[in-house]
């Protein structure tokens, strides 16, 4: 045993374990430092939030929440002394503040409309992208490294090179503003990514198990769907959390082609700031929720994305 | 009835002709083998019949049906590849069963049940059923892999090196199995490998690929006693036979026309130099335990012969060497009909 991890070459010794550990740490908490911040900044109360120095202990409140979820008007003291008794904590706040609740605001729908176009998108880009990931690992497509290239070179431009001649198409064909148009602008983003990644995974698939379904009596589709997508499972699920990502935090488009209906949260987040003040506590708390489906999505499927990450230098 | 017929079929991969005009009958119940090296065809010979490659020319046809241009799934024919035989993401029993499953096969629960478990006890895999197929030893898995043609009863079974990545000891065992299976069954069986030894030992018939064509078929004595050629005697025999050119030790008595004669053990006569007329030298005496191969120099040719372990030959020792009806080739290298008395 003292022999083998004495003077070994390929384990590593306690130091060098220490040392990694140690750097590891030590970015994880820089990395992580913002998005606390985020966080204890959705608590403060807004006097709190600009408060300089800032502060690190303060008295928590809900404050941001509630002026995330409603929207509110300034009233007169003596109109609010008229009104009955507060009917929850979010009306006291309010009132503290010479304001009444005059409705909600359109976070929710705003919310709603980011889960709808990214998980939409997301699933027709892996969708799309695992049959052409399929054709092009199997078959003899003409021109097959061609067309891969060109699908590549779709993510070359930077994306906001393309956002005008996009939103004059969009405004002839009626899409502007409309769920379906972001889904479809996401889907045609995402699936050149989807494309790439999963015709890495789906190469790693011996084409043997589909022959020996093929000859087993199952047809091609038949043997796709009960050989080769349970064994690419992996590879979908890593491809669908990058779809996911950068779906659900694309900005550029979101605050071109959509302004009411179909607007994502992305761009609606930033607008808080303009309404009655700077409030820094509802826009920290518009952000803490946004982060969270990633949050979840990302560690149900830890492993997935980390053998995405390392696609391709792991071979068993 | 299940007679497998290739009639002058052709295949070529761009320009790399992979099957040469091949003519291949397999009996009902016969178990032929195709021997040949890396790159014969033996694999492509397999995957046409199967229906996973379309012939360029010629026609196959299974149980009287010319399948040429049916896809795999029409075909009733099973096959065994050289790896990746079994599906990972499922348990053994479910890899036996998935042949089974196929909806338009429309065989019940119990009967699947029933034919799983008749196959893997077959297979002796039974205590294993519940054991992800990645669980499961080399072995193991090759009897799995085996287990899933036989659960099926198809025109013929194709197997693709099967034993090919098994160590020496599984391998021995696996090919006797499977020769009691493929006789218990009846099975129409078309099996390729280079191994000379699963050829000998199983094969109702050997088939000698070499480049896309088949150079000889006959009985495992057959090619062993009587090869076509060169090429079909090298393949077979342990040590690979000797080739001498004509005239290098007496041969006064063999046919016209030899250029080239083969020799393995038992056509070599090898004694103690005794009165000064020495052919050879002994080089060396390597032990395998239940026999020696002995190395002999033969003016500038070596000679690879075995001798009984307790041989009275010693490394440096002179010998005569006479032939004992050797095969005798022309100088095309076609075996010559005629032996010595």
């Amino acid at each position: 045993m003292s022999l083998t991890t004495a003077h070994s070459v390929v384990v590593p010794s306690q130091t060098s374990k220490r040392i990694a550990g140690t750097i590891v740490i030590l970015y994880a908490l820089i990395s992580i430092v913002p998005l606390l911040w985020i966080f204890a900044t959705s608590v403060k109360t807004p006097p709190d939030s600009i408060a300089y120095p800032p502060k690190i202990m303060f008295q928590p409140s809900v404050e941001g929440y509630c002026n995330l979820f409603t929207t509110r008007t300034r009233q007169t003291p003596e109109y609010i002394e008229s009104l009955p008794p507060a009917a929850n904590f979010c009306d006291e706040v309010a009132r503290k503040r010479n304001m009444v609740i005059a409705g909600p605001s359109n976070f929710v729908p705003r919310f709603v409309n980011s889960l709808v176009i990214a998980f939409g998108s997301t699933f027709c880009a892996v969708f799309l992208g695992t049959l052409a990931a399929y054709g092009f690992s199997r078959f003899k497509v003409p021109l097959a490294d061609d067309l891969l290239f060109f699908i590549l070179s779709t993510r070359m431009m930077p994306p906001i090179a393309v956002a005008i001649p996009i939103y004059l198409m969009y405004r002839e064909l009626g899409l502007s503003d409309s769920a379906l148009g972001m889904i479809l602008l996401y889907t045609a983003v995402n699936v050149s990514l989807a494309v790439w990644l999963l015709k890495g995974f789906i190469d790693e698939i011996p084409r043997e198990y589909e022959e020996a379904a093929m000859i087993d009596g199952y047809t091609r589709l038949q043997a796709f769907w009960k050989v080769v997508l349970p064994q690419a499972t992996t590879g979908i699920a890593a491809t669908a959390i990058f779809c996911l990502i950068f779906a659900w935090n694309e900005y550029a488009f979101a605050a071109l082609l959509t302004s009411g209906q179909a607007q994502t949260a992305p761009p609606f987040i930033p607008q808080i700031i303009g309404e009655g003040g700077q409030d820094w506590p509802a826009v920290a708390a518009g952000t803490t929720i946004f982060l969270v489906p990633i949050l979840v999505f990302t560690i149900l499927l830890r492993k997935q994305l980390l053998r995405g990450i390392t696609f391709g230098a792991v071979r068993k | 009835m299940s007679e497998v017929t290739l009639r002058s079929v052709t295949k070529r991969f761009k320009d790399n002709h992979a099957i040469k005009r091949l003519d291949l009958t397999i009996a009902d119940g016969e178990f032929v083998i195709l021997l040949g090296p890396t790159g014969a065809g033996k694999t492509t010979t397999l995957r046409l019949i199967a229906g996973l490659e379309r012939p360029d020319q010629g026609t196959i046809t299974i149980a009287g049906e010319d399948v040429t241009m049916q896809p795999p799934s029409t075909r009733d024919v099973a096959f065994v590849f050289q790896q990746y035989s079994l599906y990972p993401h499922l348990s053994v029993y479910e890899n036996l069963a998935f042949p089974l499953r196929l909806p338009a096969r429309r065989i019940g629960k119990a009967e699947i049940d029933r034919r799983v478990w008749e196959t893997a006890k077959l297979v002796r895999i039974d205590h294993k059923l519940q054991n992800r197929a990645t669980q499961l030893s080399g072995g193991e898995m090759q009897r799995v892999a085996i287990g899933r043609a036989l659960v099926r009863q198809p025109a013929i079974y194709l197997m693709d090196e099967p034993l090919s990545s098994l160590d020496a000891k599984l391998r021995g065992d696996l090919r006797l199995e499977l020769k009691r299976i493929q006789q218990e069954l009846g099975a129409t069986l078309l099996y390729v490998t280079h191994d000379q030894i699963e050829a000998m030992t199983m094969a109702d018939r050997i088939g000698i690929l070499k480049d896309g064509e088949l150079v000889q078929i006959g009985t495992p004595r057959q090619v062993y006693t009587q090869p076509a050629n060169l090429h079909v005697a090298s393949r077979l025999g342990q040590p690979t036979i000797n080739l001498l050119p004509q005239g290098l030790l007496p041969d006064a008595d063999l046919p016209a026309g030899t250029r080239t004669v083969g020799a393995r053990t038992e056509h070599l006569r090898i004694e103690k130099a005794n009165n000064g007329n020495t052919d050879g030298v002994v080089d060396r005496i390597e032990l395998l335990g239940d026999q020696n191969h002995l190395h002999i120099s033969l003016q500038d040719r070596k000679l690879i012969t075995l001798s009984p372990p307790d041989t009275a030959l010693s490394p440096g020792d002179k010998v005569t060497i006479r032939y004992r009806n050797p095969l005798c080739f022309d100088a095309e290298g076609n075996r010559l009909a005629g032996r010595v008395a």
